[in-house]
């Protein structure tokens, strides 16, 4: 949809459970200073196929993707990509906040130690301080960093998730539900979150709910039974679709 | 719309059956008020011409009416696509028909001030139903296909509207030569004039209408459209 070249793009990729195909024949282009959004009916395929953009399938052995992803033009399929590297790049948020059992300054500090980002403490600290800044919790945190992550409200862990997401500086984010757990005001919280990482970060997102799509993205995709039906603009989706089964779907006429 | 089924929510179906509801009622009475302002005019009559000008705040009241519903519409079923444009034609519609039921009230108020006592019926007055019924049925035909979700019926109506200006253009040649032979006349034709001015203005409302119901059906601009066509 536009010259610079995408950071992210799909080309006919599949995605089989065993026998069953989940995804079908999806291409679609991700790309820096854009929220992309992925709408559709439970089951649709929508968050199966954002785990494949960081390989989050190659965790169930059933699980067989084809077709070609390919992140910055290098196809992350090949056999010659590293996951854990790549894990990296493409951080997740899930739908249930899920910190480690350590203090908040472990949780973000974590990934740096590990990928080896961070030569001395005072590097670490200033990844963490960085970190939760961005996620806009490091105001309700900084004076009790060795609580546990666990002891923070639902909202803060899932801030605390994005600071950890965000610590290993990635280039993409996929957030899979990230506010369907939480309630209005952390809600939107984190809508504000998302439209602040707009520009550092390729960020695509999975949601239920089509007016936290419409609030949050630039651009939506609905797929509906594995196949993407629809993608575009997020205000021509929501105004003027152009799919029978887009309009159907965000008027709630589904069936 | 499109595809006629229902939302997966009963009660948003209800709410637009409503919304549609208000929309033609409050069409029949700006039909009702021209027809009837029309007719004062041709007879004279001024106690019809008074019936018309208080049955105007009942069109007043509905455009209230819509306005509340639909400010309740977006807050309570946030709408999408087609269902969210036509909510908001409907909104601008209202608008609209409150417009022309106030130039049905303005023909009705100049009926004492044309039929003055002791003054010759003037023959121009002839001409103005047939093009106050040309206008009419503009607004029937916007609001029907407003009704049925019916593009094409909206773009026949638009289409009309420049039919409705010819008329208007020989009205007014014909009303000035009228009162150069008859300058007695000056000042009752003078309001004919406006009667003539107000139906072409009715008219270009309907065509805004039409063109609304356009929009609303197709998620298209109908000059745009037209311009690509």
């Amino acid at each position: 949809m536009t010259d610079a070249p995408h950071k992210m793009s799909a080309r006919g990729v599949s995605v089989f459970y065993g026998d069953k195909q989940a995804v079908k024949d999806v291409s679609i282009d991700i790309d820096m200073d854009k929220v992309t959004a992925f709408i559709g009916p439970s089951g649709c395929g929508k968050s199966t196929f954002l785990r494949t953009l960081n390989r989050m399938n190659d965790t169930i052995s059933s699980a067989r993707v084809t077709g070609e992803i390919m992140l910055d033009g290098e196809d992350i399929y090949a056999s010659a990509m590293d996951v854990v590297q790549l894990r990296a790049r493409v951080g997740m948020v899930f739908q249930k906040p899920n910190p480690f059992p350590k203090s908040i300054y472990e949780n973000v500090a974590y990934g740096p130690r590990i990928h080896g980002l961070a030569p001395s403490r005072a590097d670490l600290d200033a990844i963490v301080e960085r970190s939760l800044k961005r996620a806009g919790l490091w105001e309700e945190v900084k004076d009790r960093l060795q609580d546990s992550g666990t002891a923070l409200s639902g909202g803060q862990q899932q801030r605390l998730c994005i600071a950890r997401a965000i610590a290993v500086d990635p280039e993409v984010i996929l957030m899979d539900e990230p506010a369907s757990a939480l309630d209005p005001i952390a809600t939107a919280k984190i809508e504000e979150l998302i439209h602040e990482l707009r520009g550092r970060y390729a960020i695509a997102i999975v949601t239920h709910n089509m007016q936290q799509a419409a609030r949050v993205s630039q651009r939506t995709a609905f797929f509906h039974l594995g196949t993407l039906v629809e993608y575009g603009e997020t205000d021509q989706i929501f105004t003027t679709p152009r799919e029978e089964r887009t309009k159907d779907y965000i008027t709630g006429r589904y069936g | 719309m499109g595809t006629g089924q229902e939302h997966t929510v009963k009660a948003f179906d209800q709410d637009i059956k409503q919304l549609r509801a208000l929309i033609s009622q409050m069409g029949g009475l700006a039909e009702q008020a021209l027809h009837d302002a029309m007719k004062a005019l041709q007879r004279g009559d001024t106690s019809l011409a008074d019936q018309v000008r208080g049955k105007d705040k009942a069109i007043d009241a509905i455009e209230s009416e819509v306005e509340k519903l639909v400010v309740r519409l977006i807050a309570l079923r946030a709408p999408m696509a087609d269902d969210l444009r036509e909510v908001i034609a409907a909104l601008k519609i209202a608008a609209v028909i409150e417009r022309i039921g106030d130039y049905a009230k303005n023909v009705a108020k100049r009926v004492p001030l044309i039929h003055t006592e002791g003054e010759d019926r003037i023959e121009a007055l002839s001409l103005l139903p047939s093009m106050a019924q040309m206008a009419s049925d503009m607004v029937h035909d916007a609001l029907d296909a407003f009704a049925s979700r019916d593009a094409e019926g909206a773009a026949r109506v638009c289409q009309r509207d420049s039919a409705l200006d010819d008329f208007y253009d020989s009205i007014f040649r014909t009303l000035v030569t009228f009162m150069v032979e008859n300058p007695r006349t000056v000042s009752q034709v003078a309001h004919l004039l406006f009667v003539a001015k107000n139906i072409e203005r009715i008219g270009d409302h309907a065509t805004n209408v039409a063109e609304m119901v356009y929009f609303a059906a197709t998620g298209r601009y109908l000059a745009d459209e037209a311009a690509a066509a």
